[in-house]
């Protein structure tokens, strides 16, 4: 969704810089995954102030409702039940959405010039009007995040509430979470919060508990703080250490403006042939030899 | 050209409408793919009425393009079968493209650069064909696995950028040859045109030894 009043960093299939003479703090939500309870208070208060009702679907016999994200449900509670050491049950619950990358592969995918934006303050956000519905985010996205609508061919996903975000608002999820495991500030303050509660964790036994902000996206913009932080996919197979795919990377890579170069030079080129050896005529001499 | 009796049917009415028809439906499709294919290109996209009209047009383009290939290839497959002699006439593209032709041997209806050509693009297109349906999003990339959308995202992107290539490369020599155009145009060619460039065919043609 547009909004003008946040400090666009980047935007999709654009080469030029963007308007950047301002700068705002980098922000991040921090979600901690050890106090969630898995109420799913902020899934309704997504959907509430986005104004989004996704259809009733089936269960399929877990907590998962609904059980994928969607256009029309931007963030979903994911629940694993996983025993990380042999007889010691644990329920594992993670708040799935956009992690806003700081270096975003559905950015990088999208071929519609400012469909995809990224603001100063990290937020990743799809700007619909300028989206053409080829899906290319959903090819490029590490997380399996973006979804394409059958209604609109535009593509939703969580926005990190830019909008409230814009006005000083933290993000409506936030807001309403009832044990406060999502929180919301600078990512420096941020990872100081995590800090503390890691210190916390490890004193009651949680030795590998750690925060979750993948480098090989560039870090991002939605931080887990995880009890087994040495082991993402525990937790509904977060990915390990995700990147943007280096098939991606080609495919969005130096190679299509040096092709496009190439175009060029093959017209130019063609052009000075022309100029210089004139057009291939059949000789007069040789009209001579056939009879016609 | 001058409607002569003695000029050579070099190209069937049909086949010329099939020709341009693919010809029309690749200057489409090319123009609508290279929207997707680099910022640069994105105004093109005012050509099919914005971004959202070249990408519901491009694919079902694609397939009316694949089509019309498809019946030139079976026309034309068993005359582009690449012989020792084309494979001698390749070899001697620098003297050909100072437009000397001399020292070339013999071309048949298709000379071994067209016959060259003819081949990659049943590549181009076949490789187009089958991504392009993979990163169809509206309708058919939902049945594979991410990773092989990736894969064909690539794919689909460098065969595109080949087959323009190819084609830029195809419209010039049908430019710079003189009278070429008009063999797909008109579908007849002068004798003497016929002798220089296609020599072998030349004398199928007219039983005639010179
Ligand atoms: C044979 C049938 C074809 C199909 C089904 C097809 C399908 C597609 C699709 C689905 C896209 C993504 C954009 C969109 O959703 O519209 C695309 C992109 C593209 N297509 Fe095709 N296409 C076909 C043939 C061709 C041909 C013959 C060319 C030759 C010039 C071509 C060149 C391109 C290019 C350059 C792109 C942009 C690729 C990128 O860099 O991402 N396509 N095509
Ligand atoms: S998580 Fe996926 S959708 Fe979100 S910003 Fe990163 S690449 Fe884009």
């Amino acid at each position: 969704m547009a909004l003008q009043s946040l400090d666009i960093k980047r935007r999709s299939a654009t080469t030029t810089p963007s308007a950047g003479i301002r700068s705002t703090p980098e922000l991040a939500k921090l979600i901690d995954v050890s106090k969630c309870i898995g109420c799913k208070a902020c899934q309704a208060a997504c959907m509430e102030w986005n104004d989004l009702r996704d259809d009733i679907g089936t269960t399929a016999g877990t907590y998962d409702n609904p059980r994928d994200l969607t256009e029309h449900s931007w963030t979903v509670m994911r629940f694993a039940e996983v025993e990380p050491e042999p007889g010691r049950l644990e329920w594992l619950i993670r708040k799935d959405g956009c992690m806003h990358c700081a270096d975003p592969g559905c950015l990088k995918a999208c071929p519609a010039p400012g469909a995809v934006v990224q603001y100063h303050n990290g937020i990743v956000d799809f700007h619909e009007e300028h989206c053409i519905g080829c899906g290319y985010c959903v090819t490029g996205c590490p997380f399996n995040i973006p979804r394409l609508s059958r209604a609109d061919a535009k593509v939703y996903k969580c926005t990190l509430c830019a909008d409230r975000v814009a006005v000083g608002l933290e993000p409506a999820c936030v807001k309403t979470c009832p044990t406060g495991a999502i929180m919301f500030g600078t990512k420096t303050d941020m990872l100081k919060q995590a800090a503390g509660r890691i210190t916390d964790l490890k004193r009651r036994g949680f030795a590998k508990a750690g925060v979750y902000d993948p480098k090989g996206v560039g870090g991002t913009h939605v931080i887990y703080l995880l009890q087994h932080a040495d082991r993402p996919e525990l937790y509904s197979d977060l990915p390990d250490n995700p990147s943007i795919s280096p098939m991606v990377s080609l495919w969005k890579g130096a190679v299509k403006p040096l092709t496009s170069l190439a175009f060029g030079m093959i017209a130019v080129g063609a052009f000075f042939h022309y100029l210089v050896k004139g057009p291939n005529r059949v000789p007069e001499e040789r009209e001579q030899e056939v009879d016609q | 050209m001058k409607n002569n009796p003695q000029n050579l049917l070099r190209f069937t009415a049909a086949e010329r409408a099939n020709h341009w028809l693919v010809a029309i439906c690749f200057v489409l499709v090319a123009l609508s793919g290279l929207v997707f294919f680099y910022p640069a290109f994105y105004p093109l996209s005012q050509l099919f009425g914005g971004g959202v009209w070249a990408r519901i047009l491009h694919p079902f383009i694609g397939l009316l393009l694949f089509a019309a290939f498809g019946l030139m290839f079976v026309k034309f497959r068993d005359l582009n079968r690449i012989t020792a002699t084309d494979r001698e006439w390749l070899r001697h593209t620098r003297e050909l493209l100072n437009g000397d032709e001399q020292g070339l041997p013999e071309a048949g209806k298709f000379n071994g650069g067209q016959k060259l050509l003819f081949w990659l693009l049943v590549a181009c297109v076949a490789l187009l064909l089958l991504s392009g349906i993979v990163i169809w999003r509206a309708y058919f990339s939902p049945l594979f696995p991410l990773w092989l959308i990736r894969l064909a995202a690539v794919v689909h992107a460098a065969a595109g950028a080949g087959m323009i290539a190819l084609i830029l490369g195809h419209i010039y020599m049908g430019i710079w040859t003189s009278e070429s155009m008009a063999g797909m145009l008109y579908g007849q060619v002068r004798r003497p045109w016929a002798r220089l460039h296609h020599r072998a065919w030349f004398r199928q043609m007219t039983g005639d030894d010179q």
